[in-house]
């Protein structure tokens, strides 16, 4: 009853003060709506990003082969270091921490011919497992290059999205003939198209992929141009690192301590990165967010003091009546409550709505899709309580410890 | 029913400190029908706030019902407010955007009785004094004479022993003010206790006993040219 006579009185001051109460509703509920397109926008940008970083491959490094910048067991230094696909093989066998290893054999501006277009690309020999590593997933219908076309040499093909594309216009290639460097070989598969934000020697969507061994019956060559290694988890990347480099050291006798010998690209590193720049940008956001819902607290908070103004003679005679404390001041936190729950709640609908309606406005491909996480929520309704409840506290502890002859005015 | 010794109240303005009562001693049995009188600022109605646990004495002792004020907590003044003190104000008092019904049934929904309890007692009172027919009207929509029986209804709402009824005919023209004395004399012979302060000295005159104020004190001099005087004043 109390509560019905509450309610009755809200609705109340709701139409004697339509714009001041209007104006305060709008504070929580702009207030509400920031706070959660922000973060939402946030999450968006962020899963954007990391997916795209991952596009390249997850756990994985790169090692390039270089020259030695330090003097090691009685060799001066500059000497050029170079590993074969034979390391590849002891690596895998030798340390169980790499998951996955290929040697890489890029050939850019090679000359590939379909029935219905030819172009030049880049041409790349690797290990099946490559594929694994880097994310480069066989659309139906196709494969990637396997431990067949490695062992007999095949002539078969995988191929990017792009080039696909660009050299099939839109006829299923697999099972197509590609002429390669005047060489027909089988095209076996064609990359799913996905986001990748960082590459090295191009884009996996613009490249054609063969099996190493048969890249070296093609193009006499000895030296792999890189290797990409996996390891078997996000915590032992380091392990992995060390491992590899420890192998080469050995191998190829130079001082392990030597971090120029090897160019070594820990795409990790760019991942972490990526991560902790967006939980300081969430937080940031999230700041401004509470920042705009502390405002509108404190145009809550005004509003209910100048009601607390206009109703002072009303708490008097409430007192004189026998209203407790907690009375009168459970009807003013009643208000504010209800103030910033309907705020809060339209707040929450039409954050809802542009969140929905977003993906709608082809946007996404360039910021990402926005995601309301029930942790932006949940934090969101924390806050609002917060805000509620300290805007609506202060004033109702001014109007339950009012003094019952001052608040009539007897006098 | 009301035990007033050396009762003192003091009012702090800033750094002037004024005693509105300077000492005063009152004692009111159950059932008396009593009118106090006074010069304006002689403290009658701080004299009255106190009798009502609306605000504590600041000197003296003050027993209602044999319990002692000055020791209760706010919560507990509240408690006496509701159940065994009705007040009557002379600016009616009554909350300007609830109706008849709603205004007399504040002091129930206080005491906690159910809404059925209410809805009967509510449709009592409101016949009691004559406005069975007014009970969805609200105080714009009333006379003062009515909105004064409103106030009343909503005084005798807990069924208190104790009404205070401060200059309750003050704001009303002599014919509804003689039937709000009606129903002051009517309450007292259904026997509550009733302390009415006025500058009416018919009214005062209808009474058991008048307590004369006078700068905060008891004044006992001469009956008779008090009365002159309180008539001048008024
Ligand atoms: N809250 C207050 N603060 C300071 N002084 C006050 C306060 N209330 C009353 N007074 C002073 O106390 C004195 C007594 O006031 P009170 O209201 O009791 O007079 P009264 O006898 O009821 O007068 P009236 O017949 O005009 O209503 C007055 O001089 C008044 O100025
Ligand atoms: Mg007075």
């Amino acid at each position: 009853m109390y509560a019905l006579l509450s309610v009755k009185q809200f609705f109340r001051d709701l139409r004697s003060q339509k714009l001041r109460t209007f104006m305060t509703m709008f504070g929580i509920l702009w207030g509400t709506v920031s706070i959660i397109l922000l973060m939402a926008f946030g999450t968006g940008m962020q899963e954007f990003q990391q997916k795209r970083f991952k596009g390249l491959g997850e756990n994985i490094c790169i090692f390039w082969p270089g020259v030695t910048s330090k003097p090691w067991n009685g060799l001066p230094r500059g000497r050029h270091i170079r590993f074969v696909s034979e390391d590849a093989t002891r690596i895998r066998e030798m340390y169980p921490v790499i998951k996955h290893i290929s040697p890489e054999f890029p050939r850019s501006n090679v000359m590939l011919k379909s029935h219905k277009n030819n172009l030049t690309a880049q041409v790349i020999g690797v290990w099946p497992e490559f594929h694994k590593m880097r994310n480069i997933i066989p659309a139906a219908g196709g494969r990637f290059i396997n431990d067949k076309d490695m062992e007999k040499k095949r002539r078969t093909i995988f191929i990017g999205d792009r080039l696909a594309e660009q050299l099939f216009a839109g006829e299923d290639p697999v099972g197509q003939t590609l002429q390669v460097r005047g060489a027909p070989f089988v095209v076996v598969g064609v990359m799913v198209s996905k986001d990748q934000n960082s590459s090295y020697g191009g884009r996996d969507n613009r490249n054609a992929y063969i099996a190493s061994e048969t890249f070296l019956t093609m193009f006499s060559r000895r030296y792999p141009n890189n290797m990409v290694i996996q390891s078997t988890n996000d915590n032992n990347i380091q392990e992995a690192i060390d491992s590899f480099k420890s192998y080469m050291a050995a191998k190829y006798n130079f001082d392990p301590t030597d971090t120029e010998t090897l160019g070594t690209w820990d795409v990790t590193e760019g991942f972490k990165f990526i991560t902790n720049f967006f939980v300081a940008f969430r937080m940031f956001l999230l700041c401004i967010g509470c920042l705009t819902l502390v405002t509108a607290g404190i145009g809550v908070t005004n509003i209910m003091n100048v009601v607390l103004e206009e109703r002072t003679k009303e708490i008097g005679i409430k007192m004189a009546l026998g209203a407790k404390k907690r009375t009168i001041m459970s009807q003013f936190m009643f208000e504010t409550v209800l103030l910033t729950c309907i705020g809060g709640s339209i707040g929450f609908i039409i954050a809802y709505a542009i969140v929905m309606v977003f993906p709608l406005l082809n946007l996404t491909e360039h910021i990402g899709t926005p995601t309301i996480h029930v942790f932006e929520s949940v934090m969101t309704i924390s806050i609002l309580g917060i805000v509620a409840f300290l805007s609506g506290f202060f004033p109702a502890r001014r109007a339950s410890n009012m003094e019952p002859v001052k608040a009539l005015k007897l006098f | 029913m009301i035990e007033m010794t050396g009762i003192r109240k003091a009012y702090q303005t800033g750094k002037i400190t004024f005693e509105a009562l300077r000492g005063v001693d009152i004692s009111i049995k159950e059932n008396e029908y009593i009118a106090i009188v006074g010069p304006s600022g002689s403290g009658k109605s701080t004299l009255m706030n106190l009798m009502g646990c609306l605000d504590k004495p600041t000197g003296g002792e003050f027993y209602l019902d044999t319990e002692r004020v000055e020791t209760l907590s706010p919560n507990q003044l509240a408690d006496i407010r509701n159940r065994k003190v009705g007040f009557v104000f002379q600016a009616f008092n009554l909350l300007p955007y609830a109706t008849a019904y709603e205004n007399v049934e504040l002091p129930l929904l206080y005491a906690g009785l159910s809404g059925k309890e209410r809805k009967a007692r509510v449709t009592e009172l409101l016949n009691r004094v004559g406005l069975g027919d007014k009970m969805a009207n609200k105080p714009t929509e009333m006379s003062g004479g009515e909105m004064q029986r409103v106030a009343i209804a909503r005084a005798l709402a807990n069924k208190p022993k104790l009404i205070l009824a401060d200059e309750p005919t003050g704001n009303l023209d002599t014919k509804s003010g003689r039937a709000i004395v009606e129903i002051f004399n009517d309450l007292w012979k259904d026997g509550h206790t009733i302390v009415i302060i006025t500058h009416d000295m018919h009214i005062a005159k209808r009474c058991q006993r008048i307590i004369r104020l006078k700068d905060g004190l008891l004044d006992t001099g001469n009956e008779e040219e008090e009365q002159e005087q309180s008539l001048k004043v008024a």
